[in-house]
């Protein structure tokens, strides 16, 4: 029973980081129809600049907005500088350039940061609770981690549902050409949309860093599961990224945990349960016709 | 009978202020590639009235109407608008101008409720910037609501707000052309640029929408792009024909009707059945007939 509350545990948030990731996917190819295959090394070049401002003695929560910020300022200038080129033209040249920026990002980190491996602070314990004399697996930095993507997508739905920036940034993602002849900037809408996923991934990075080791390539297994939770949930739909985040997060807890040989399996168990999912309803789970259709 | 034919003016504006809106296309020509697909045409809508631009297919109305809504830019020609030259004029800076358009088709978001898409249509009027939006501040509180307001009084208008919280993927297509109309009227534009609103419409909902044409003549210019010559007949104060690019007519409907190269460039040269037939007793078949039909 407590090997099972504690796995579960541990899948829950890892599933949440999971999900932030995917839906940083989604925020992307719902405006652009482009998988962002650079989501994860601009992560990483975020969570690098964290870790730089908090071993020059900055306070965690500081460093940690401005991560969030300059992942904001990256996504966007990515946007508006290259990938604007490649926006609307064929599906291919997108994917080769955020290939490209996967690959180019990741090499500046290595260059700026150093590739060796550095410990990156967690703001909470990662010492268990003790309930009834055991200690679970659930610790404060789980509890926060869980937090700090709840609320981030409660912040991006309001946003979204609420406000008239996000309804002209879900009409631009819709149809550009018609959502320009109603006045909205679709341009900025894009770029707008970029910086937010960026931000989203970012927090995904810093949260997976939180008590691990890092280096420039640690965000690359996030992206395997990242896509394959976006995936799960369709692509196009939010609430489908964090539900196939938390799917595959507890899935794949659940082998690492229960299955003899298992943490060996993960990767493999990933990958099965995205064919599996893609047999049986190819659209995703929550794939929207309509969404699909736009 | 339907909703169509009673329109009420959206709440707030006042609708007596003759409109001041005058569009003039001066020496418009535009050629893609070698193809010269308009020379030298001029058009002037003036200021409440409702223009009709008809023209056999491939006469250029559509390269037209994209060129006053900025959509295609014309290689020679100015457009002016409220007596100012509209240079480099731009498809988002439309509904700033006070210019709406409806497209063929019906171009809704079909992943956005039938008054989110109306709401977009409102954009222009939104007051509160991207910041206080996202901070959800008190005014663009007030700003949404006004604008969800506005939006349901439009559609109310065109008897379409028992379908506010639809997706228009669920629509029969006539009530789907209704929210289109809805969302290009929010705005409450001082040029309405309809381009064949009619199509797909039964003989009866062509009526009412004829009567609804005329009634948004006294707050808004019309320029009206259409096949149904009945139609055009009926609301236009004035009609250009188009026929490969050039302008062939230009007058009232009366005027139009009676002019010979209206009728020789839509229906070829006058056909005589009884003629025809008679010639077609006494000279071998296809002798003499295929000239005439152009």
């Amino acid at each position: 029973m407590q090997q099972f509350v504690n796995t579960t545990l541990s899948g829950l948030a890892q599933g949440m980081v999971f999900a932030a990731f995917a839906l940083a996917l989604v925020l992307i190819w719902r405006s652009t129809r482009i998988v962002n295959f650079a989501q994860g090394s601009m992560a990483a070049a975020t969570t690098f600049i964290a870790l730089a401002l908090i071993q020059a003695g900055w306070n965690y929560w500081l460093a940690f907005v401005v991560a969030l910020a300059s992942g904001f300022l990256l996504g966007a200038v990515l946007e508006r500088v290259i990938v604007r080129r490649v926006e609307g033209g064929p599906e291919l040249n997108a994917v080769i350039v955020t290939l490209g920026l996967f690959v180019a990002i990741q090499a500046a980190v290595a260059i700026i940061f150093g590739s060796s491996f550095q410990s990156f602070p967690s703001p909470f314990g990662l010492r268990g609770f003790t309930v009834g004399g055991t200690t679970i697996a659930l610790t404060p930095t789980l509890v926060y981690v869980i937090v700090a993507v709840v609320v981030t997508m409660l912040l991006l739905v309001a946003l979204f549902r609420f406000t008239r920036v996000g309804l002209a940034m879900r009409a631009a993602a819709f149809g550009q050409e018609v959502a320009r002849l109603l006045g909205v900037r679709v341009g900025r809408m894009l770029t707008l949309g970029w910086g937010l996923a960026a931000v989203v991934g970012s927090l995904a990075g810093i949260l997976i860093a939180g008590g691990e080791f890092v280096y420039p390539a640690f965000m690359d297994s996030l992206i395997v599961f990242g896509f394959v939770a976006a995936v799960l949930g369709g692509l196009d739909s939010p609430v489908g990224a964090v539900v196939g985040g938390l799917v595959l997060g507890l899935a794949l807890s659940y082998v690492s945990g229960y299955v003899p040989g298992g943490s060996a399996l993960v990767n493999m168990a990933a990958l099965v349960i995205l064919v599996v999912v893609l047999l049986v309803r190819p659209g995703g789970l929550f794939a929207s016709t309509a969404a699909r259709r736009a | 009978m339907g909703p169509l034919a009673q329109p009420h003016p959206p709440a707030g504006n006042p609708t007596d202020r003759p409109t001041t809106a005058r569009l003039e296309l001066t020496g418009i020509s535009v050629a893609f590639g070698g193809v010269t697909a308009l020379s030298d045409v001029s058009l002037t809508v003036e200021p409440g009235q409702v223009h009709g631009l008809i023209g056999p297919n491939g006469a250029g109305k559509t390269t037209l109407f994209n060129v006053a809504c900025g959509l295609v830019r014309p290689t020679a020609g100015t457009i002016t608008w409220q007596d100012k030259a509209l240079r480099r004029l731009r498809p988002d800076r439309l509904a700033g101008l006070g210019i709406a358009r409806t497209l063929q088709g019906v171009g809704l978001f079909a992943g956005l409720t039938v008054l989110e898409n109306v709401m977009i249509g409102a954009h222009r009027h939104a007051r509160a910037g991207f910041l206080s939006a996202v901070l959800a501040l008190p005014r663009s509180d007030r700003d949404e609501k006004a604008l969800r307001e506005r939006a349901t009084e439009s559609l109310a208008a065109l008897g379409a707000d028992g379908y506010a919280s639809r997706y228009p993927g669920s629509l029969p297509y006539p009530v789907q052309k209704r929210v289109a109309l809805a969302r290009a009227l929010v705005a409450q534009p001082e040029l309405l640029l309809l381009d064949e609103p009619a199509s797909g419409l039964s003989e009866e909902e062509m009526h009412e929408l004829g009567d609804l044409i005329r009634t948004l003549s006294g707050r808004m210019s019309v320029l009206l792009v259409e096949h149904h010559m009945d139609l055009v007949m009926s609301v236009c104060d004035r009609i250009t024909v188009l026929d490969s690019g050039k302008v062939i007519a230009s007058g009232t409907s009366t005027e139009i009707q009676a002019d010979p190269a209206v009728t020789a460039a839509y229906l070829g040269d006058e056909v005589d059945v009884e003629h025809d037939a008679a010639e077609l007793g006494h000279v071998p078949a296809g002798a003499t007939g295929g000239a005439q039909h152009g």
